[in-house]
C-alpha cells in the first residue's frame, strides 16, 4: 500500500465489494424466509434437529466449567463440612420419613374417598430428571434448554418443576434436548389457586425471574402477602396442587376493578440446575372433551 | 491480488466456538447486562482480517448455528451477523488502518446495530426489549475489543492463518 499515491490510497480505502449488497440482499431474503416459515408453520424443525444434534457437544462443554467447579466443591470439601452435612441430611430424612408415614396413611384415605365420590384418583406420576444445559441468552425470553430430548421420551407439553415448585413446561424437543419456557417468561400463563381461600387465577410471567403477575382479581378479594399459590390443574397441562410462588405484594388501587398483585416464585429460576419432568398419566385423558353419558 | 492458500481454518473455527462458549457463561448483576456477544466480535475480527475469505456467507452460518444454539427462531441471528459481515467487509479497509481502541468505536456501532436488529425481530414476534438494557452487551464489546484485538491477532500471526 505504501506504494500508492495518495489519492490513489484515499480512493484504496473507499474500495467496496461490488457484489457484497447483491450477496446480503440473498441472505437477508433467506433468513426473512426462515424466520417466517419456522415461526408461522414450524415447518423447519427437521433442520433445526440435525442442527441441534451436533451442536450438542458444545453445549456439553460450555457445561462443562461449571460441572468441574461442583466436582471440585464436592471433592475439595473438608471432612467436618462432609460430617456436618451428612448429620444434617440425616436429620432431614428422619424428619421426611415421619412425615411419609403420615403421607401414606392420607394417600390410601384419600383414595378411599375419592373412589367413593366417584372421583377421577390421581395416579402417581412418573418422573423424569433433566440438567440445565444452557440459558437463552436473550434476557427477556425465559427459555432453557434441558439435556433429555425425545429419546428419552420427552414430549412437549410436559411439566417441569424442581424441589421448590413449578419452573416451567417443555415447549420443544430436539432429539437429545428438550426446551422449556419458564413460568417468569412474558408469554407464559399458569392457571393457579390461592392455597388458603381457594380463588383461582393466573400467574402471568413478568420476564423478571422474582416476579408472576395476579390479574383479575378483585379490590375485596381476601388476599395476604405470604399466601400460598399452587396449581389449579385448569388447562389440563399442570397436575393440582403444586406449589407455584408466595404472594409478595398486594396493591389495591382504587380506581381500577382488580387489585394489583405480585407473587415470587418458590423455585429459584435463576438458579436452576436440575429439572424433574413430570409424566402425567391422566394427561391424554383429561385433553379429551367430556363423552356425552 | 496473488491467490492465497487459506491455511488455518481450524483456528477459525475454534475461536467461534470458544466465543460461543464465553458468551454462555452465565453471570448476574451488571456484568451480566454487559457481558458482550463474543461471537459476534470474532466475527467482526475475521471479516477484518481476512475479508476475502470470512464474510456474509459465513456470518449466516454462524449465525444461523447461533440460532440454533440459543433456541431463537432460525434466522434471527442469522440475518443480524450477516449483517454484521457485510458492514465489516466494506468498511475494513478504514478500519483496519486504526488503532485498536479507535476501532472500538466502530465495533460499537455495528454491535448496537447488530443488537437492535436482533431484538427488533424478537419484538415482532411478541417478546419486545422491556427496557433500554439490551443496548448494553454493545457497551460491553465496545470495552473488550481492544483485548480481543490484539488475542486474536496474536493467534493469525502465530498460527499464519490466511
Amino acid at each position: 500500500m505504501a506504494a500508492l499515491k495518495p489519492s490513489r490510497r484515499i480512493h484504496y480505502l473507499f474500495t467496496v465489494n461490488p457484489t457484497a449488497t447483491l450477496q446480503l440482499g440473498l441472505w437477508v431474503a433467506l433468513s426473512i424466509a426462515m424466520m417466517t416459515v419456522d415461526h408461522r408453520y414450524r415447518a423447519l424443525d427437521g433442520l433445526r434437529d440435525m442442527l441441534a444434534t451436533a451442536l450438542y457437544p458444545v453445549h456439553y462443554l460450555a457445561r462443562l466449567p461449571i460441572d468441574l467447579q461442583g466436582w471440585l466443591s464436592e471433592n475439595l470439601a473438608g471432612r467436618a463440612a462432609l460430617l456436618d452435612e451428612n448429620a444434617q441430611l440425616r436429620e432431614k430424612q428422619v424428619f421426611l420419613n415421619t412425615q411419609l408415614q403420615k403421607l401414606t396413611t392420607l394417600e390410601a384415605e384419600n383414595r378411599r374417598l375419592r373412589s367413593l365420590l366417584e372421583s377421577a384418583v390421581n395416579t402417581p406420576e412418573r418422573v423424569l430428571i433433566a440438567e440445565l444445559l444452557s440459558v437463552d441468552f436473550d434476557p427477556y425470553r425465559h427459555h432453557i434448554l434441558l439435556n433429555r430430548g425425545r429419546r428419552h421420551g420427552v414430549h412437549v407439553g410436559q411439566p417441569a418443576l424442581d424441589q421448590q415448585g413449578v419452573i416451567g413446561q417443555i415447549i420443544r424437543t430436539d432429539p437429545l434436548t428438550a426446551t422449556a419456557i419458564l413460568i417468569t417468561d412474558p408469554n407464559h400463563a399458569l392457571p393457579i389457586q390461592i392455597n388458603r381461600t381457594g380463588v383461582r387465577t393466573l400467574a402471568l410471567g413478568t420476564g423478571n425471574f422474582q416476579e408472576l403477575e395476579l390479574p383479575h382479581i378483585p379490590n375485596n378479594e381476601d388476599v395476604k402477602v405470604g399466601d400460598l399459590l399452587v396449581t389449579s390443574g385448569m388447562g389440563g397441562r399442570f397436575p393440582r396442587g403444586y406449589p407455584v410462588g408466595t404472594v409478595a405484594k398486594v396493591e389495591f388501587d382504587p380506581g381500577s376493578p382488580f387489585a394489583h398483585i405480585v407473587a415470587r416464585p418458590v423455585a429459584q429460576l435463576d438458579r436452576i440446575r436440575e429439572v424433574l419432568l413430570l409424566e402425567n398419566e391422566l394427561d391424554a385423558t383429561r385433553l379429551d372433551p367430556p363423552t356425552p353419558p | 491480488m496473488t491467490a492465497v492458500r487459506p491455511t488455518g481454518g481450524w483456528i477459525i473455527a475454534s475461536s467461534f466456538l470458544l466465543a460461543f462458549l464465553a458468551t454462555s457463561i452465565p453471570l448476574s448483576g451488571w456484568p451480566g447486562r454487559l457481558w458482550p456477544d463474543w461471537v459476534a466480535m470474532v466475527l467482526i475480527y475475521w471479516c477484518l482480517a481476512l475479508p476475502y475469505r470470512i464474510g456474509i456467507g459465513t456470518g449466516w452460518v454462524v449465525g444461523l448455528l447461533v440460532d440454533v444454539g440459543r433456541g431463537a427462531l432460525l434466522g434471527q441471528h442469522a440475518l443480524a451477523f450477516a449483517t454484521l459481515a457485510y458492514l465489516t467487509v466494506q468498511t475494513h479497509r478504514r478500519i483496519r488502518v486504526l488503532p485498536p481502541w479507535r476501532q472500538a468505536i466502530s465495533v460499537l456501532a455495528f454491535l448496537l446495530l447488530k443488537q437492535f436488529l436482533v431484538f427488533w425481530i424478537s419484538g415482532v414476534i411478541g417478546y419486545p426489549p422491556r427496557d433500554g438494557w439490551y443496548l448494553a452487551p454493545a457497551v460491553g464489546g465496545m470495552i473488550g475489543w481492544p483485548l480481543l484485538f490484539v488475542i486474536l491477532r496474536d493467534a493469525r500471526r502465530h498460527f499464519q492463518v490466511t
